[in-house]
């Protein structure tokens, strides 16, 4: 049964090969929309924004952070090409806390020569980590 | 004939100087396995990004997009990536050829050095170098590719290049190293990669396809120079591994030679101190 209901995910950085394995289903951030896919979902080619990236597998869930990539997804199979994404046990925590700091500040003192496009991403990429880690 | 001791004298600075070829020998295999090593990871990221971008653009035929068209600017930006060190036998010289005999007019050029021996070689032959950037070759990350690439988009959407190459030096295997120049923008692909991409699956896309391109492009182009860049510095390091096998082993025929003359000055020596000895005690008996 179980066999059946699952397909096959392979995330790629650009320095490895992140996750390779049978999974049942996928959830993340894209620019549409959060998604999840299952098996058979018609062929798509996504934009990923920084999100939580949710694995199901048969013996539980796995979860890592995903910040920037796309993904395109076949019936039997994904393939998330991630620019950047972590496994929980690679996020320090107290990096992330005051990178969020940070970039809030920093959107908060506005001053004309803020890049607040950056601070934004900064923000949100932090957010995204300390999410993961719950 | 030179003295004995000055072919000793010469051996000697021969053989350390052999000691220290062989020495970087070791070192740069260590770190051609490891360069190797990170191509071949990194291999897959590109072989997949290459395969969703020309089955996207395989798929929108009559695309209308500013990265699918010359910019109206003259100026051509060229990536050059060489290496921060020499003694890597024709591996920078081959790269700098590329350019000064290649095809693009030197008036057009603007060179993004990665690099220092490219950088210094093109500076001297005349050729304008806009940004310089060669601390990134010791140890390349994604992230400095992407920020390369941002500064790269930024001056073609601000008009001020046209088209972007790169020429690096590709890396077949341990002992083929080949130089090559590759037009980053406007994107194009072979014809037949399309050809063979219709046949595919339709795929979908969300958002709309040119939504797509505008993000998906970047993203091509900064893998393309992530891989050039691992990819140089693959090469760079069997370059020197082969330039330093061959330097040792003419160090070893050197040696070799000066042996024998070292030998034959010695006999020579002796021979002729005898001859003196002989030829003295004839003449006092």
């Amino acid at each position: 049964m179980a066999e059946e209901k699952s397909f096959s995910l392979k995330i790629i950085t650009p320095d490895r090969v992140f996750f390779e394995d049978q999974v049942e289903m996928v959830e993340f951030n894209t620019t549409e929309g959060e998604i999840g896919v299952y098996k058979n979902h018609i062929p798509l080619t996504v934009i990923v924004k920084p999100g939580v990236l949710t694995i199901t597998m048969e013996n539980g869930e796995k979860f890592a952070a995903l910040h920037s990539g796309f993904a395109e997804i076949l019936p039997d199979k994904i393939t998330i090409l991630a620019d950047v994404i972590e496994w929980p046990e690679e996020i320090d925590v107290d990096r992330a806390t005051s990178a969020k700091e940070r970039a809030e500040a920093r959107l908060q003192e506005k001053t004309e020569d803020t890049d607040v496009e950056r601070a934004e991403i900064a923000l949100r990429r932090a957010l995204t980590r300390i999410e993961v880690l719950k | 004939m030179a003295s004995m001791r000055d072919i000793k004298r010469r051996k000697g600075s021969i053989q350390s100087t052999q000691q220290i070829t062989k020495a970087m020998k070791l070192v740069s295999t260590v770190k051609l396995q490891r360069a190797k090593g990170n191509a071949e990871k990194s291999k897959s990221y590109f072989t997949c990004m290459y395969e969703t971008v020309t089955s996207l653009l395989g798929k929108t035929e009559n695309l209308e997009h500013r990265y699918l068209k010359p910019g109206d600017s003259p100026k051509k930006a060229v990536v050059v990536i060489t290496s921060n060190r020499g003694l890597a036998g024709g591996y920078n010289s081959n790269i700098v050829k590329l350019i000064t005999k290649g095809e693009l007019p030197k008036e057009d050029l603007e060179i993004y050095a990665i690099g220092k021996k490219g950088r210094d070689a093109l500076a001297r032959s005349g050729y304008v170098i806009k940004e310089d950037a060669s601390d990134i070759i010791e140890e390349p990350l994604y992230s400095d590719a992407t920020k390369l690439c941002n500064k790269l988009l930024e001056s073609f959407a601000a008009g001020e290049i046209g088209e972007i190459y790169l020429a690096y030096t590709a890396f077949k295997n341990t002992v083929v190293h080949e130089p090559t120049l590759l037009k980053l923008l406007p994107v194009e692909l072979p014809e037949k990669e399309e050809a063979q991409e219709t046949s595919k699956a339709l795929m979908n896309f969300e958002p709309e396809a040119d939504e797509a391109l505008e993000m998906l492009i970047p993203k091509y182009i900064t893998s393309l120079i992530y891989g050039a860049l691992i990819e140089a510095v693959a090469s760079e390091n069997g370059a020197r591994m082969q330039a330093m096998d061959s330097a040792t082993s003419n160090a070893d025929e050197m040696i070799e030679n000066l042996s024998l003359l070292y030998n034959r000055a010695r006999q020579g020596s002796i021979t002729q101190e005898l001859t003196e000895i002989i030829a003295g005690a004839e003449a006092i008996s």
